[in-house]
């Protein structure tokens, strides 16, 4: 069959252009290359929704994400997906950064962002009195706000699928064949044909744009570090806190997340690829120090994990959408780095906009859904409720997590809703399990167990996060 | 809400035997809720024999060793909850768990924690690098070894010494993996002498002292692994660095009491030890909880949690009957050469000889401790050497106790 719509790239990008597509009677494929969805940048960012006082005016990225904050806390809460207006804080340490919060003022003001606040150190402190002494000015800006970027993009492509959108894993695009519309050959010779073609590629796009030979820009991989810490730590700030752009480095912050855990980084270093998701020790320690300078009391005893993102940037700065003039039908959605995730609804409908000018008709189904159900609904529940659903589910009643209180029950339904979790990373990022301090030391024999059973494969097939990644080298 | 005297939060060493203490001791109402299928804890994936040597006489397996107490447990018919895990105590003691019946909630006259300790997960050592499969914290690997019968890899490098990882040195090399080296970045061991014998020199394995894993490798699964010699302040030693091919690492740096639960519950936690502060008799803060086994300190012998766990439950049964365990208690502390001393507060006239547990700071030679209260001695003890990994007992005769009034303290003295 030939699709109307082929999608490169299951990232938070690609999952809600497959998505705002699905509204349409549109036969949509969405191609990923990993074993799951979100595994490229949007499982490693920083989980913001800006405010958008940071794009330069005039630009495509002030644009989508002054569109995009109201965007998208509507579709997280179609979505069910957790997120939370915390308020963001820009900190300037002394006279010389001072200026800098009256220019993002400006800025956001040119933006169209309505509620800002510049306040003293003293002010700030009173909101958030763990906040260093050495802090002077701040720019307050209530209706930036955190999301887990992975679950939103989880969520996206699931209500996708259950409308109608088809995903493809494991999909590594080789070549793409411009005959009559577009026929994608991956790397193990599998073959789809549509009529238009989404590159939300990612840190590939520039690979997929130069499989049409229209490779305009270059993506520059840009390596951030994070450190996630305990829910012991998780309160120890209530806003996102970010610091002027200074010698010393831009952006690292220090935010609570929406699961209660506290989050540290990034660093921005140019890498040679975007495989370069390694952490390293001098990335690591400037994460620390500078996060300690905003936030002087966090503990760094009670760091659970580090990560590494890569960003896809590109020289320009700005955010690549629109046709390309090589091959019509062929639309770059390419370099969406930061404020890409509070953009992504904004960036999808924009995308969508080019396809209907480029001639692709919209006719809206009369059957769309798109709201999905609440997948983190048992763990809201008071203990009567969840007693009431155990009684009616048995297997909600055998706690398989114990640091994130994930349940059998809540693992199984991963592995068999819309996108089927298929390995063990998968589980984690849709129910926690591992997430925890003990980073599924118990539990992962458990969850291996389960997804064994559930995708009726032998324990030795179960992998971390797909082909060549399996924990066991066999029977004893 | 049901209710039981006694509640027993996990049915590992520690749970099962403060189970039979209480139940021996005068309080038949006792219950256990493990969060797993069957009694045991760890001791189910502890396959390895030197268990019970100080407490039953003989050598058993963790398996042999749990089943002798799964018998006691049975015997008495106590009540236990399987694959009940317990989500939240109360300070009054309402004990709520979740099974696959719904969510249970018991009133307890008195509660004993004994949920044991995690292992520290690779995250929390910040070491650099790739994420691949292929890294294990040492007991994970254990678990899947021998509970589950699968091999989890060919060529390894351990990094921590502690003793579960020099098991898994021998355990591995037993399945015909190649275990390339053990780093420890401290200058000495963590674990038992016994092991770093039996587990390491035994197969060859080598002990790379003041070294560590500086980098992961591998993409999706461990390629391999940067290790490098660390300085006094231990820092990498740039010009050490050197690549060790594997494909799989296992962690065993080191384990944490599991106090989630406790800290919920408002119970004051010792921050050296990581598990609650608590008098002679396990009673922590609250009155009538009280804690033992793993939880509240990590013990490098069985024996000595069923000892402890006995000592906790027979202080719930004192505490359910309100029987008088005395009124006068005085904090005990750490000095010279101690770094922490457990219980850390004692009760002066319980009229009872009185037992002092203590972890040394570093290893040492020829020693001798002194427990001391102010200008008297309490109670000295030499020994030949003393090292971290090797929990130390000293007992406080009862009529020394009661002239007690101030502050406890042991200290030690290296003897040539």
């Amino acid at each position: 069959m030939k699709y109307d719509v082929l999608i490169a790239g299951a990232g938070v990008t690609g999952a809600m252009a497959a998505r705002e597509l699905s509204r349409y009677q549109l036969s949509v494929c969405l191609l990923e290359k990993e074993n799951d969805v979100a595994c490229g940048a949007s499982k490693a960012n920083s989980g913001i929704v800006h405010g958008g006082f940071d794009p330069e005016p005039g630009t495509l990225k002030a644009k989508l994400n002054a569109e995009g904050i109201g965007l998208l806390y509507e579709a997280a809460a179609q979505l069910h997906v957790p997120c939370k207006q915390n308020g963001s804080m820009v900190c300037a340490f002394g006279a010389e950064e001072e200026p800098a919060i009256d220019e993002l003022y400006q800025r956001g003001l040119q933006n169209g962002i309505g509620s800002m606040a510049i306040l003293s150190g003293d002010e700030a402190r009173k909101l958030e009195p763990n906040l260093s002494e050495a802090i002077t000015k701040v720019l307050h800006i209530p209706a930036a706000g955190i999301i887990c970027p992975y679950d939103l993009t989880i969520a996206a492509v699931g209500n996708a699928m259950d409308n109608g959108v088809e995903l493809k894993r494991n999909f590594e695009i080789d070549k793409i064949d411009c005959v009559d519309g577009f026929v994608v050959t991956s790397t193990e010779g599998e073959q789809v044909e549509g009529r238009y073609f989404l590159n939300c590629a990612g840190n590939h796009a520039d690979e997929v744009a130069e499989l049409i030979g229209d490779r305009f820009y270059d993506i520059i991989p840009r390596a951030g570090e994070y450190m996630l810490l305990d829910k012991a730590e998780g309160s120890r700030v209530s806003h996102t806190i970010f610091q002027v752009p200074s010698k010393e480095g831009k952006g690292i912050l220090v935010s609570p997340t929406v699961d209660g855990n506290l989050l540290c980084g990034p660093t921005a270093a140019k890498v040679a690829g975007p495989e370069h998701n390694e952490t390293t020790n001098g990335g690591l320690a400037i994460v620390q120090r500078l996060a300690a300078k905003s936030v002087p009391s966090v503990n760094f005893r009670q760091v659970i994990t580090s990560f590494t993102g890569v960003r896809s940037s590109e020289k320009n700065g700005d955010f690549i959408i629109e046709e390309s003039k090589k091959q019509k039908g062929f639309i770059h959605v390419a370099a969406i780095d930061s404020p890409g995730l509070t953009s992504c609804v904004a960036v999808a409908k924009y995308a969508l906009n080019i396809l209907k000018e480029s001639g692709l008709e919209l006719v809206e189904k009369e059957n769309w859904d798109g709201s999905r159900e609440d997948t983190h609904a048992f763990r809201k529940m008071n203990d009567e409720e969840k007693d009431a659903f155990i009684k009616a589910n048995p297997t909600y009643g055998k706690i398989v997590c114990r640091c994130e209180t994930v349940s059998e029950g809540e693992i199984r339904d991963a592995i068999r809703r819309n996108p089927q979790a298929w390995d063990i990373d998968s589980v984690k990022r849709r129910t926690r399990s591992g997430m925890g301090r003990c980073q599924g030391g118990f539990c992962s024999p458990y969850v291996m167990k389960l997804i064994a059973e559930e995708l009726g494969i032998p324990m030795e097939q179960v992998s971390k996060n797909g082909k060549g990644s399996e924990p066991l080298l066999g029977k004893l | 809400m049901v209710q039981h005297d006694i509640v027993i939060i996990g049915g590992g060493p520690a749970g099962m035997a403060a189970a039979v203490a209480a139940y021996d001791n005068g309080v038949k109402d006792v219950v256990i809720l493990d969060r797993e299928e069957d009694l045991g804890g760890i001791l189910r994936q502890c396959i390895h024999n030197g268990f019970g040597l100080h407490k039953l006489g003989q050598e058993l397996t963790g398996p042999e060793y749990a089943a002798v107490y799964k018998e006691k447990v049975k015997e008495r018919g106590i009540k236990v909850f399987y694959e009940s895990t317990v989500t939240a105590v109360s300070p009054d003691k309402i004990v709520t768990a979740r099974n696959r019946e719904g969510i249970l909630k018991i009133q307890a006259k008195a509660v004993i924690l004994a949920m044991g300790c995690r292992e520290r997960s690779r995250g929390a050592l910040n070491t650099p690098g790739t994420r691949p499969a292929g890294v294990y914290s040492a007991g994970t690997a254990q678990k899947l070894m021998n509970c589950e019968g699968y091999m989890v890899g060919k060529k390894v490098v351990i990094l921590g010494s502690g003793d579960i990882g020099l098991i898994m040195a021998r355990r591995m090399s037993l399945e015909g993996a190649k275990v390339e080296a053990v780093c420890e970045i401290l200058p000495y061991s963590g674990g038992l002498n016994r092991n770093i014998v039996q587990c390491l020199e035994d197969y060859g394995i080598p002990l790379y002292l003041n070294t560590t894993v500086a980098e992961i490798h591998g993409t999706k699964r461990v390629e391999g692994v940067t290790i490098a010699q660390v300085d006094a302040n231990r820092n990498i030693i740039e010009e050490t660095k050197r690549y060790i091919d594997c494909d799989t690492l296992l962690l065993s740096v080191g384990l944490i009491p599991e106090n989630e639960l406790t800290r919920e519950a408002g119970i004051a936690i010792s921050p050296v030890t990581s598990g609650a502060l608590v008098d002679e008799n396990c009673q922590t803060s609250i009155e009538g909880i009280f804690a033992c086994g793993n939880v509240l300190q990590v013990h490098d012998l069985v024996d000595y949690v069923s000892d402890e766990a006995e000592r906790a439950g027979i202080g719930a049964v004192s505490y359910v009957l309100g029987e008088n365990k005395g009124s006068i208690s005085v904090a005990t502390k750490a000095g010279k050469g101690v770094r922490y001393v457990l219980p850390q507060t004692v009760h002066t006239d319980s009229g009872k000889d009185t037992a002092l547990f203590l972890r040394v700071t570093e290893p040492f030679g020829k020693v001798r401790f002194t427990v001391t209260s102010g200008d008297e001695i309490l109670a000295t003890a030499q020994r030949l050497k003393a090292a971290p990994g090797e929990m130390e007992k000293l007992i406080i005769p009862a009529e020394k106790l009661a002239r007690v009034k101030e502050e406890i303290v042991v200290t030690l003295d290296e003897l040539n």
